[in-house]
């Protein structure tokens, strides 16, 4: 049992100068079999692993990671959480995840900083106006918090937005969630690990899979840097790498794995309390706790795996991003980094078995997966725990690109893709 | 980012040019005759490869013309700029 984070625990290792505080979680070699292996120590990975050793009582389970837990995409991202969808298969997916969101540090005892600050969809012509109010509307209906702002609440929510009828792509409205917001991305990704590890989930770092071994059509184990291990279930949460993955086991995935970029500008006192995003310029910005800018830029349209975005892309965002908030002009940015995201063509997200007995994948997350985590992880480890998907994912399948059932969120979503 | 060598045009910057994704996906013959696995073989699936991939490009603020690069994913480096119809003259 790990000692409870507390006032009292804080006040207690103040006194030894916080160099006494034990170990959030191990970190051990491999076992040589494990009843279930999670590919990926990203937060998604490492969700699937906590929820599978809580919920269903699978102890033998090890999270194998190439990196370091947390280093990939879950530490890449703009940390936002919303969850207002049109579709009804992801309003249930990701307001699942927003629910979880809500308690979440209480239940891993691990300050996530979750704050519903607020996201905000700006609309600048008549068709975003359409679709922004039906999306409310779709919202509603679903249970999911929605309210559609004229021009002058959106500059009431947000004051320093140049609602100016004479810029290029004037604000003519917006929509705005109030229960969505921001987390801290390396806590959740800290906290789920923490959690895992109490309940003996193995996290083995620096530890690169490289095949899948199978019999047939089930799967017996994985090859890695830290030599062969078996198992009768594998979980592949690699995010951008999950093609990679598949290519081993000999599948091949609707998936293109594209480079997406974001910035940070120097720290500055607190100017934007919410998040507010807009499709149509493609330009979404919120404030760190640090007082960070947080800007998204969008993907690159070709394949790579560099981790370097175009420049263009970003001289892009920051020409909307200036439109919108002529206050940052005298902003310097920080950092600026890019991250692989695996964009399927519906914009859609996979969590499903596969043709191979034993094979899981959740992937295809694209440019929008961190704020599905908690509920990405639950709907997986019961997809993997019982061999059949939950009624929230069961949508979410590979085999919609054969059906044609696909879960169009192009554009239909809050942000474009 | 990355410069692109046009077969008709020359070097210019990558943002001049559309990515038109993995080459060689051949139209199906016998449309009617697909099943719906091989349809969603041919429309969704793709290899995504992390290494030199072959693939169709556009000069879309240049010369507008279609072209094939043979590039490494891993790092954008261009091994190979060829014309439509051509070989690939790597690998």
């Amino acid at each position: 049992m790990k000692n409870k984070y507390s006032i009292f625990s804080l006040i207690k290792n103040a006194f030894s100068y916080h160099e006494n505080w034990e170990k959030a979680w191990k970190d051990p070699e491999p076992k040589k079999e494990y009843d279930a292996i999670i590919v990926g120590g990203g937060g998604h990975g490492l969700a699937t692993a906590y929820y599978l050793a809580k919920k269903h009582n699978l102890k033998n389970i090890a999270v194998v990671e190439k990196g370091w837990i947390g280093g990939g995409n879950t530490g890449r991202n703009t940390t936002i959480i919303r969850s207002n969808y049109l579709w009804d298969a992801s309003a249930g997916l990701y307001d699942h995840a927003l629910k979880i969101w809500e308690g979440l540090s209480q239940e891993l005892n691990y300050n996530v900083m979750f704050s519903q600050r607020g996201v905000m969809n700006l609309a600048h012509n008549l068709q975003d106006v359409r679709d922004l109010k039906r999306r409310t509307h779709a919202n509603r209906l679903n249970g999911i918090d929605a309210v559609y702002l004229n021009t002058e609440e959106v500059k009431k929510f947000c004051p320093i937005i140049n609602t100016s009828q004479d810029i290029r792509y004037p604000v003519l409205g917006g929509t705005l969630q109030k229960r969505a917001g921001t987390a801290r991305h390396d806590a959740v990704a800290w906290g789920y690990a923490r959690g895992a590890d109490e309940m003996g989930v193995d996290i083995i770092q620096n530890c690169e899979v490289k095949g899948i071994k199978r019999n047939g059509d089930t799967v017996e184990g994985i090859e890695t840097t830290k030599g062969f291990i078996k198992t009768k279930k594998i979980g592949v949460v690699a995010a951008g790498h999950s093609s990679v993955i598949a290519n081993m086991a000999g599948l091949k995935l609707p998936l293109e794995s594209k480079p997406l970029q974001a910035l940070v500008s120097e720290p500055v006192k607190p100017i934007i309390d919410t998040v507010v995003m807009s499709n149509a310029v493609h330009a979404y910005v919120s404030q760190s706790d640090k007082g960070e800018l947080v800007i998204g830029a969008g993907t690159d349209d070709y394949i790579s795996y560099s981790q370097k975005g175009s420049h263009d892309i970003v001289e892009g965002t920051l020409n909307a991003i200036l439109e919108l908030y002529p206050i940052f002009s005298r902003m310097r940015m920080l950092r600026q980094w890019g991250g692989i995201v695996d964009i399927c063509p519906d914009a859609s997200p996979i969590i499903s078995k596969t043709s191979i007995k034993g094979l899981y994948f959740n992937c295809g997350w694209g440019t929008g997966g961190f704020k599905a985590t908690p509920g990405s992880g639950d709907l997986f480890a019961h997809t993997i725990a019982n061999d059949e998907p939950h009624k929230l994912n069961a949508a979410f399948n590979l085999n919609r690109f054969v059906s044609g059932d696909l879960v169009d969120e192009h554009g239909a979503a809050a942000v474009a893709h | 980012m990355f410069l692109i060598n046009c077969p008709f045009c020359g070097e210019r910057e990558q943002s001049e040019f559309k990515a038109g994704g993995e080459a060689y996906l051949e139209r199906p013959k016998q449309p009617t005759e697909l099943s719906d696995d091989e349809w969603a073989e041919f429309l969704f699936m793709r290899k995504n490869i992390k290494g030199v991939q072959f693939e169709r490009w556009n000069h879309a603020h240049g010369c507008r013309k279609w072209f094939n690069i043979a590039r490494d994913t891993s790092n954008d480096q261009i091994k190979a700029v060829y014309k439509m119809g051509e070989k690939p003259p790597v690998k």
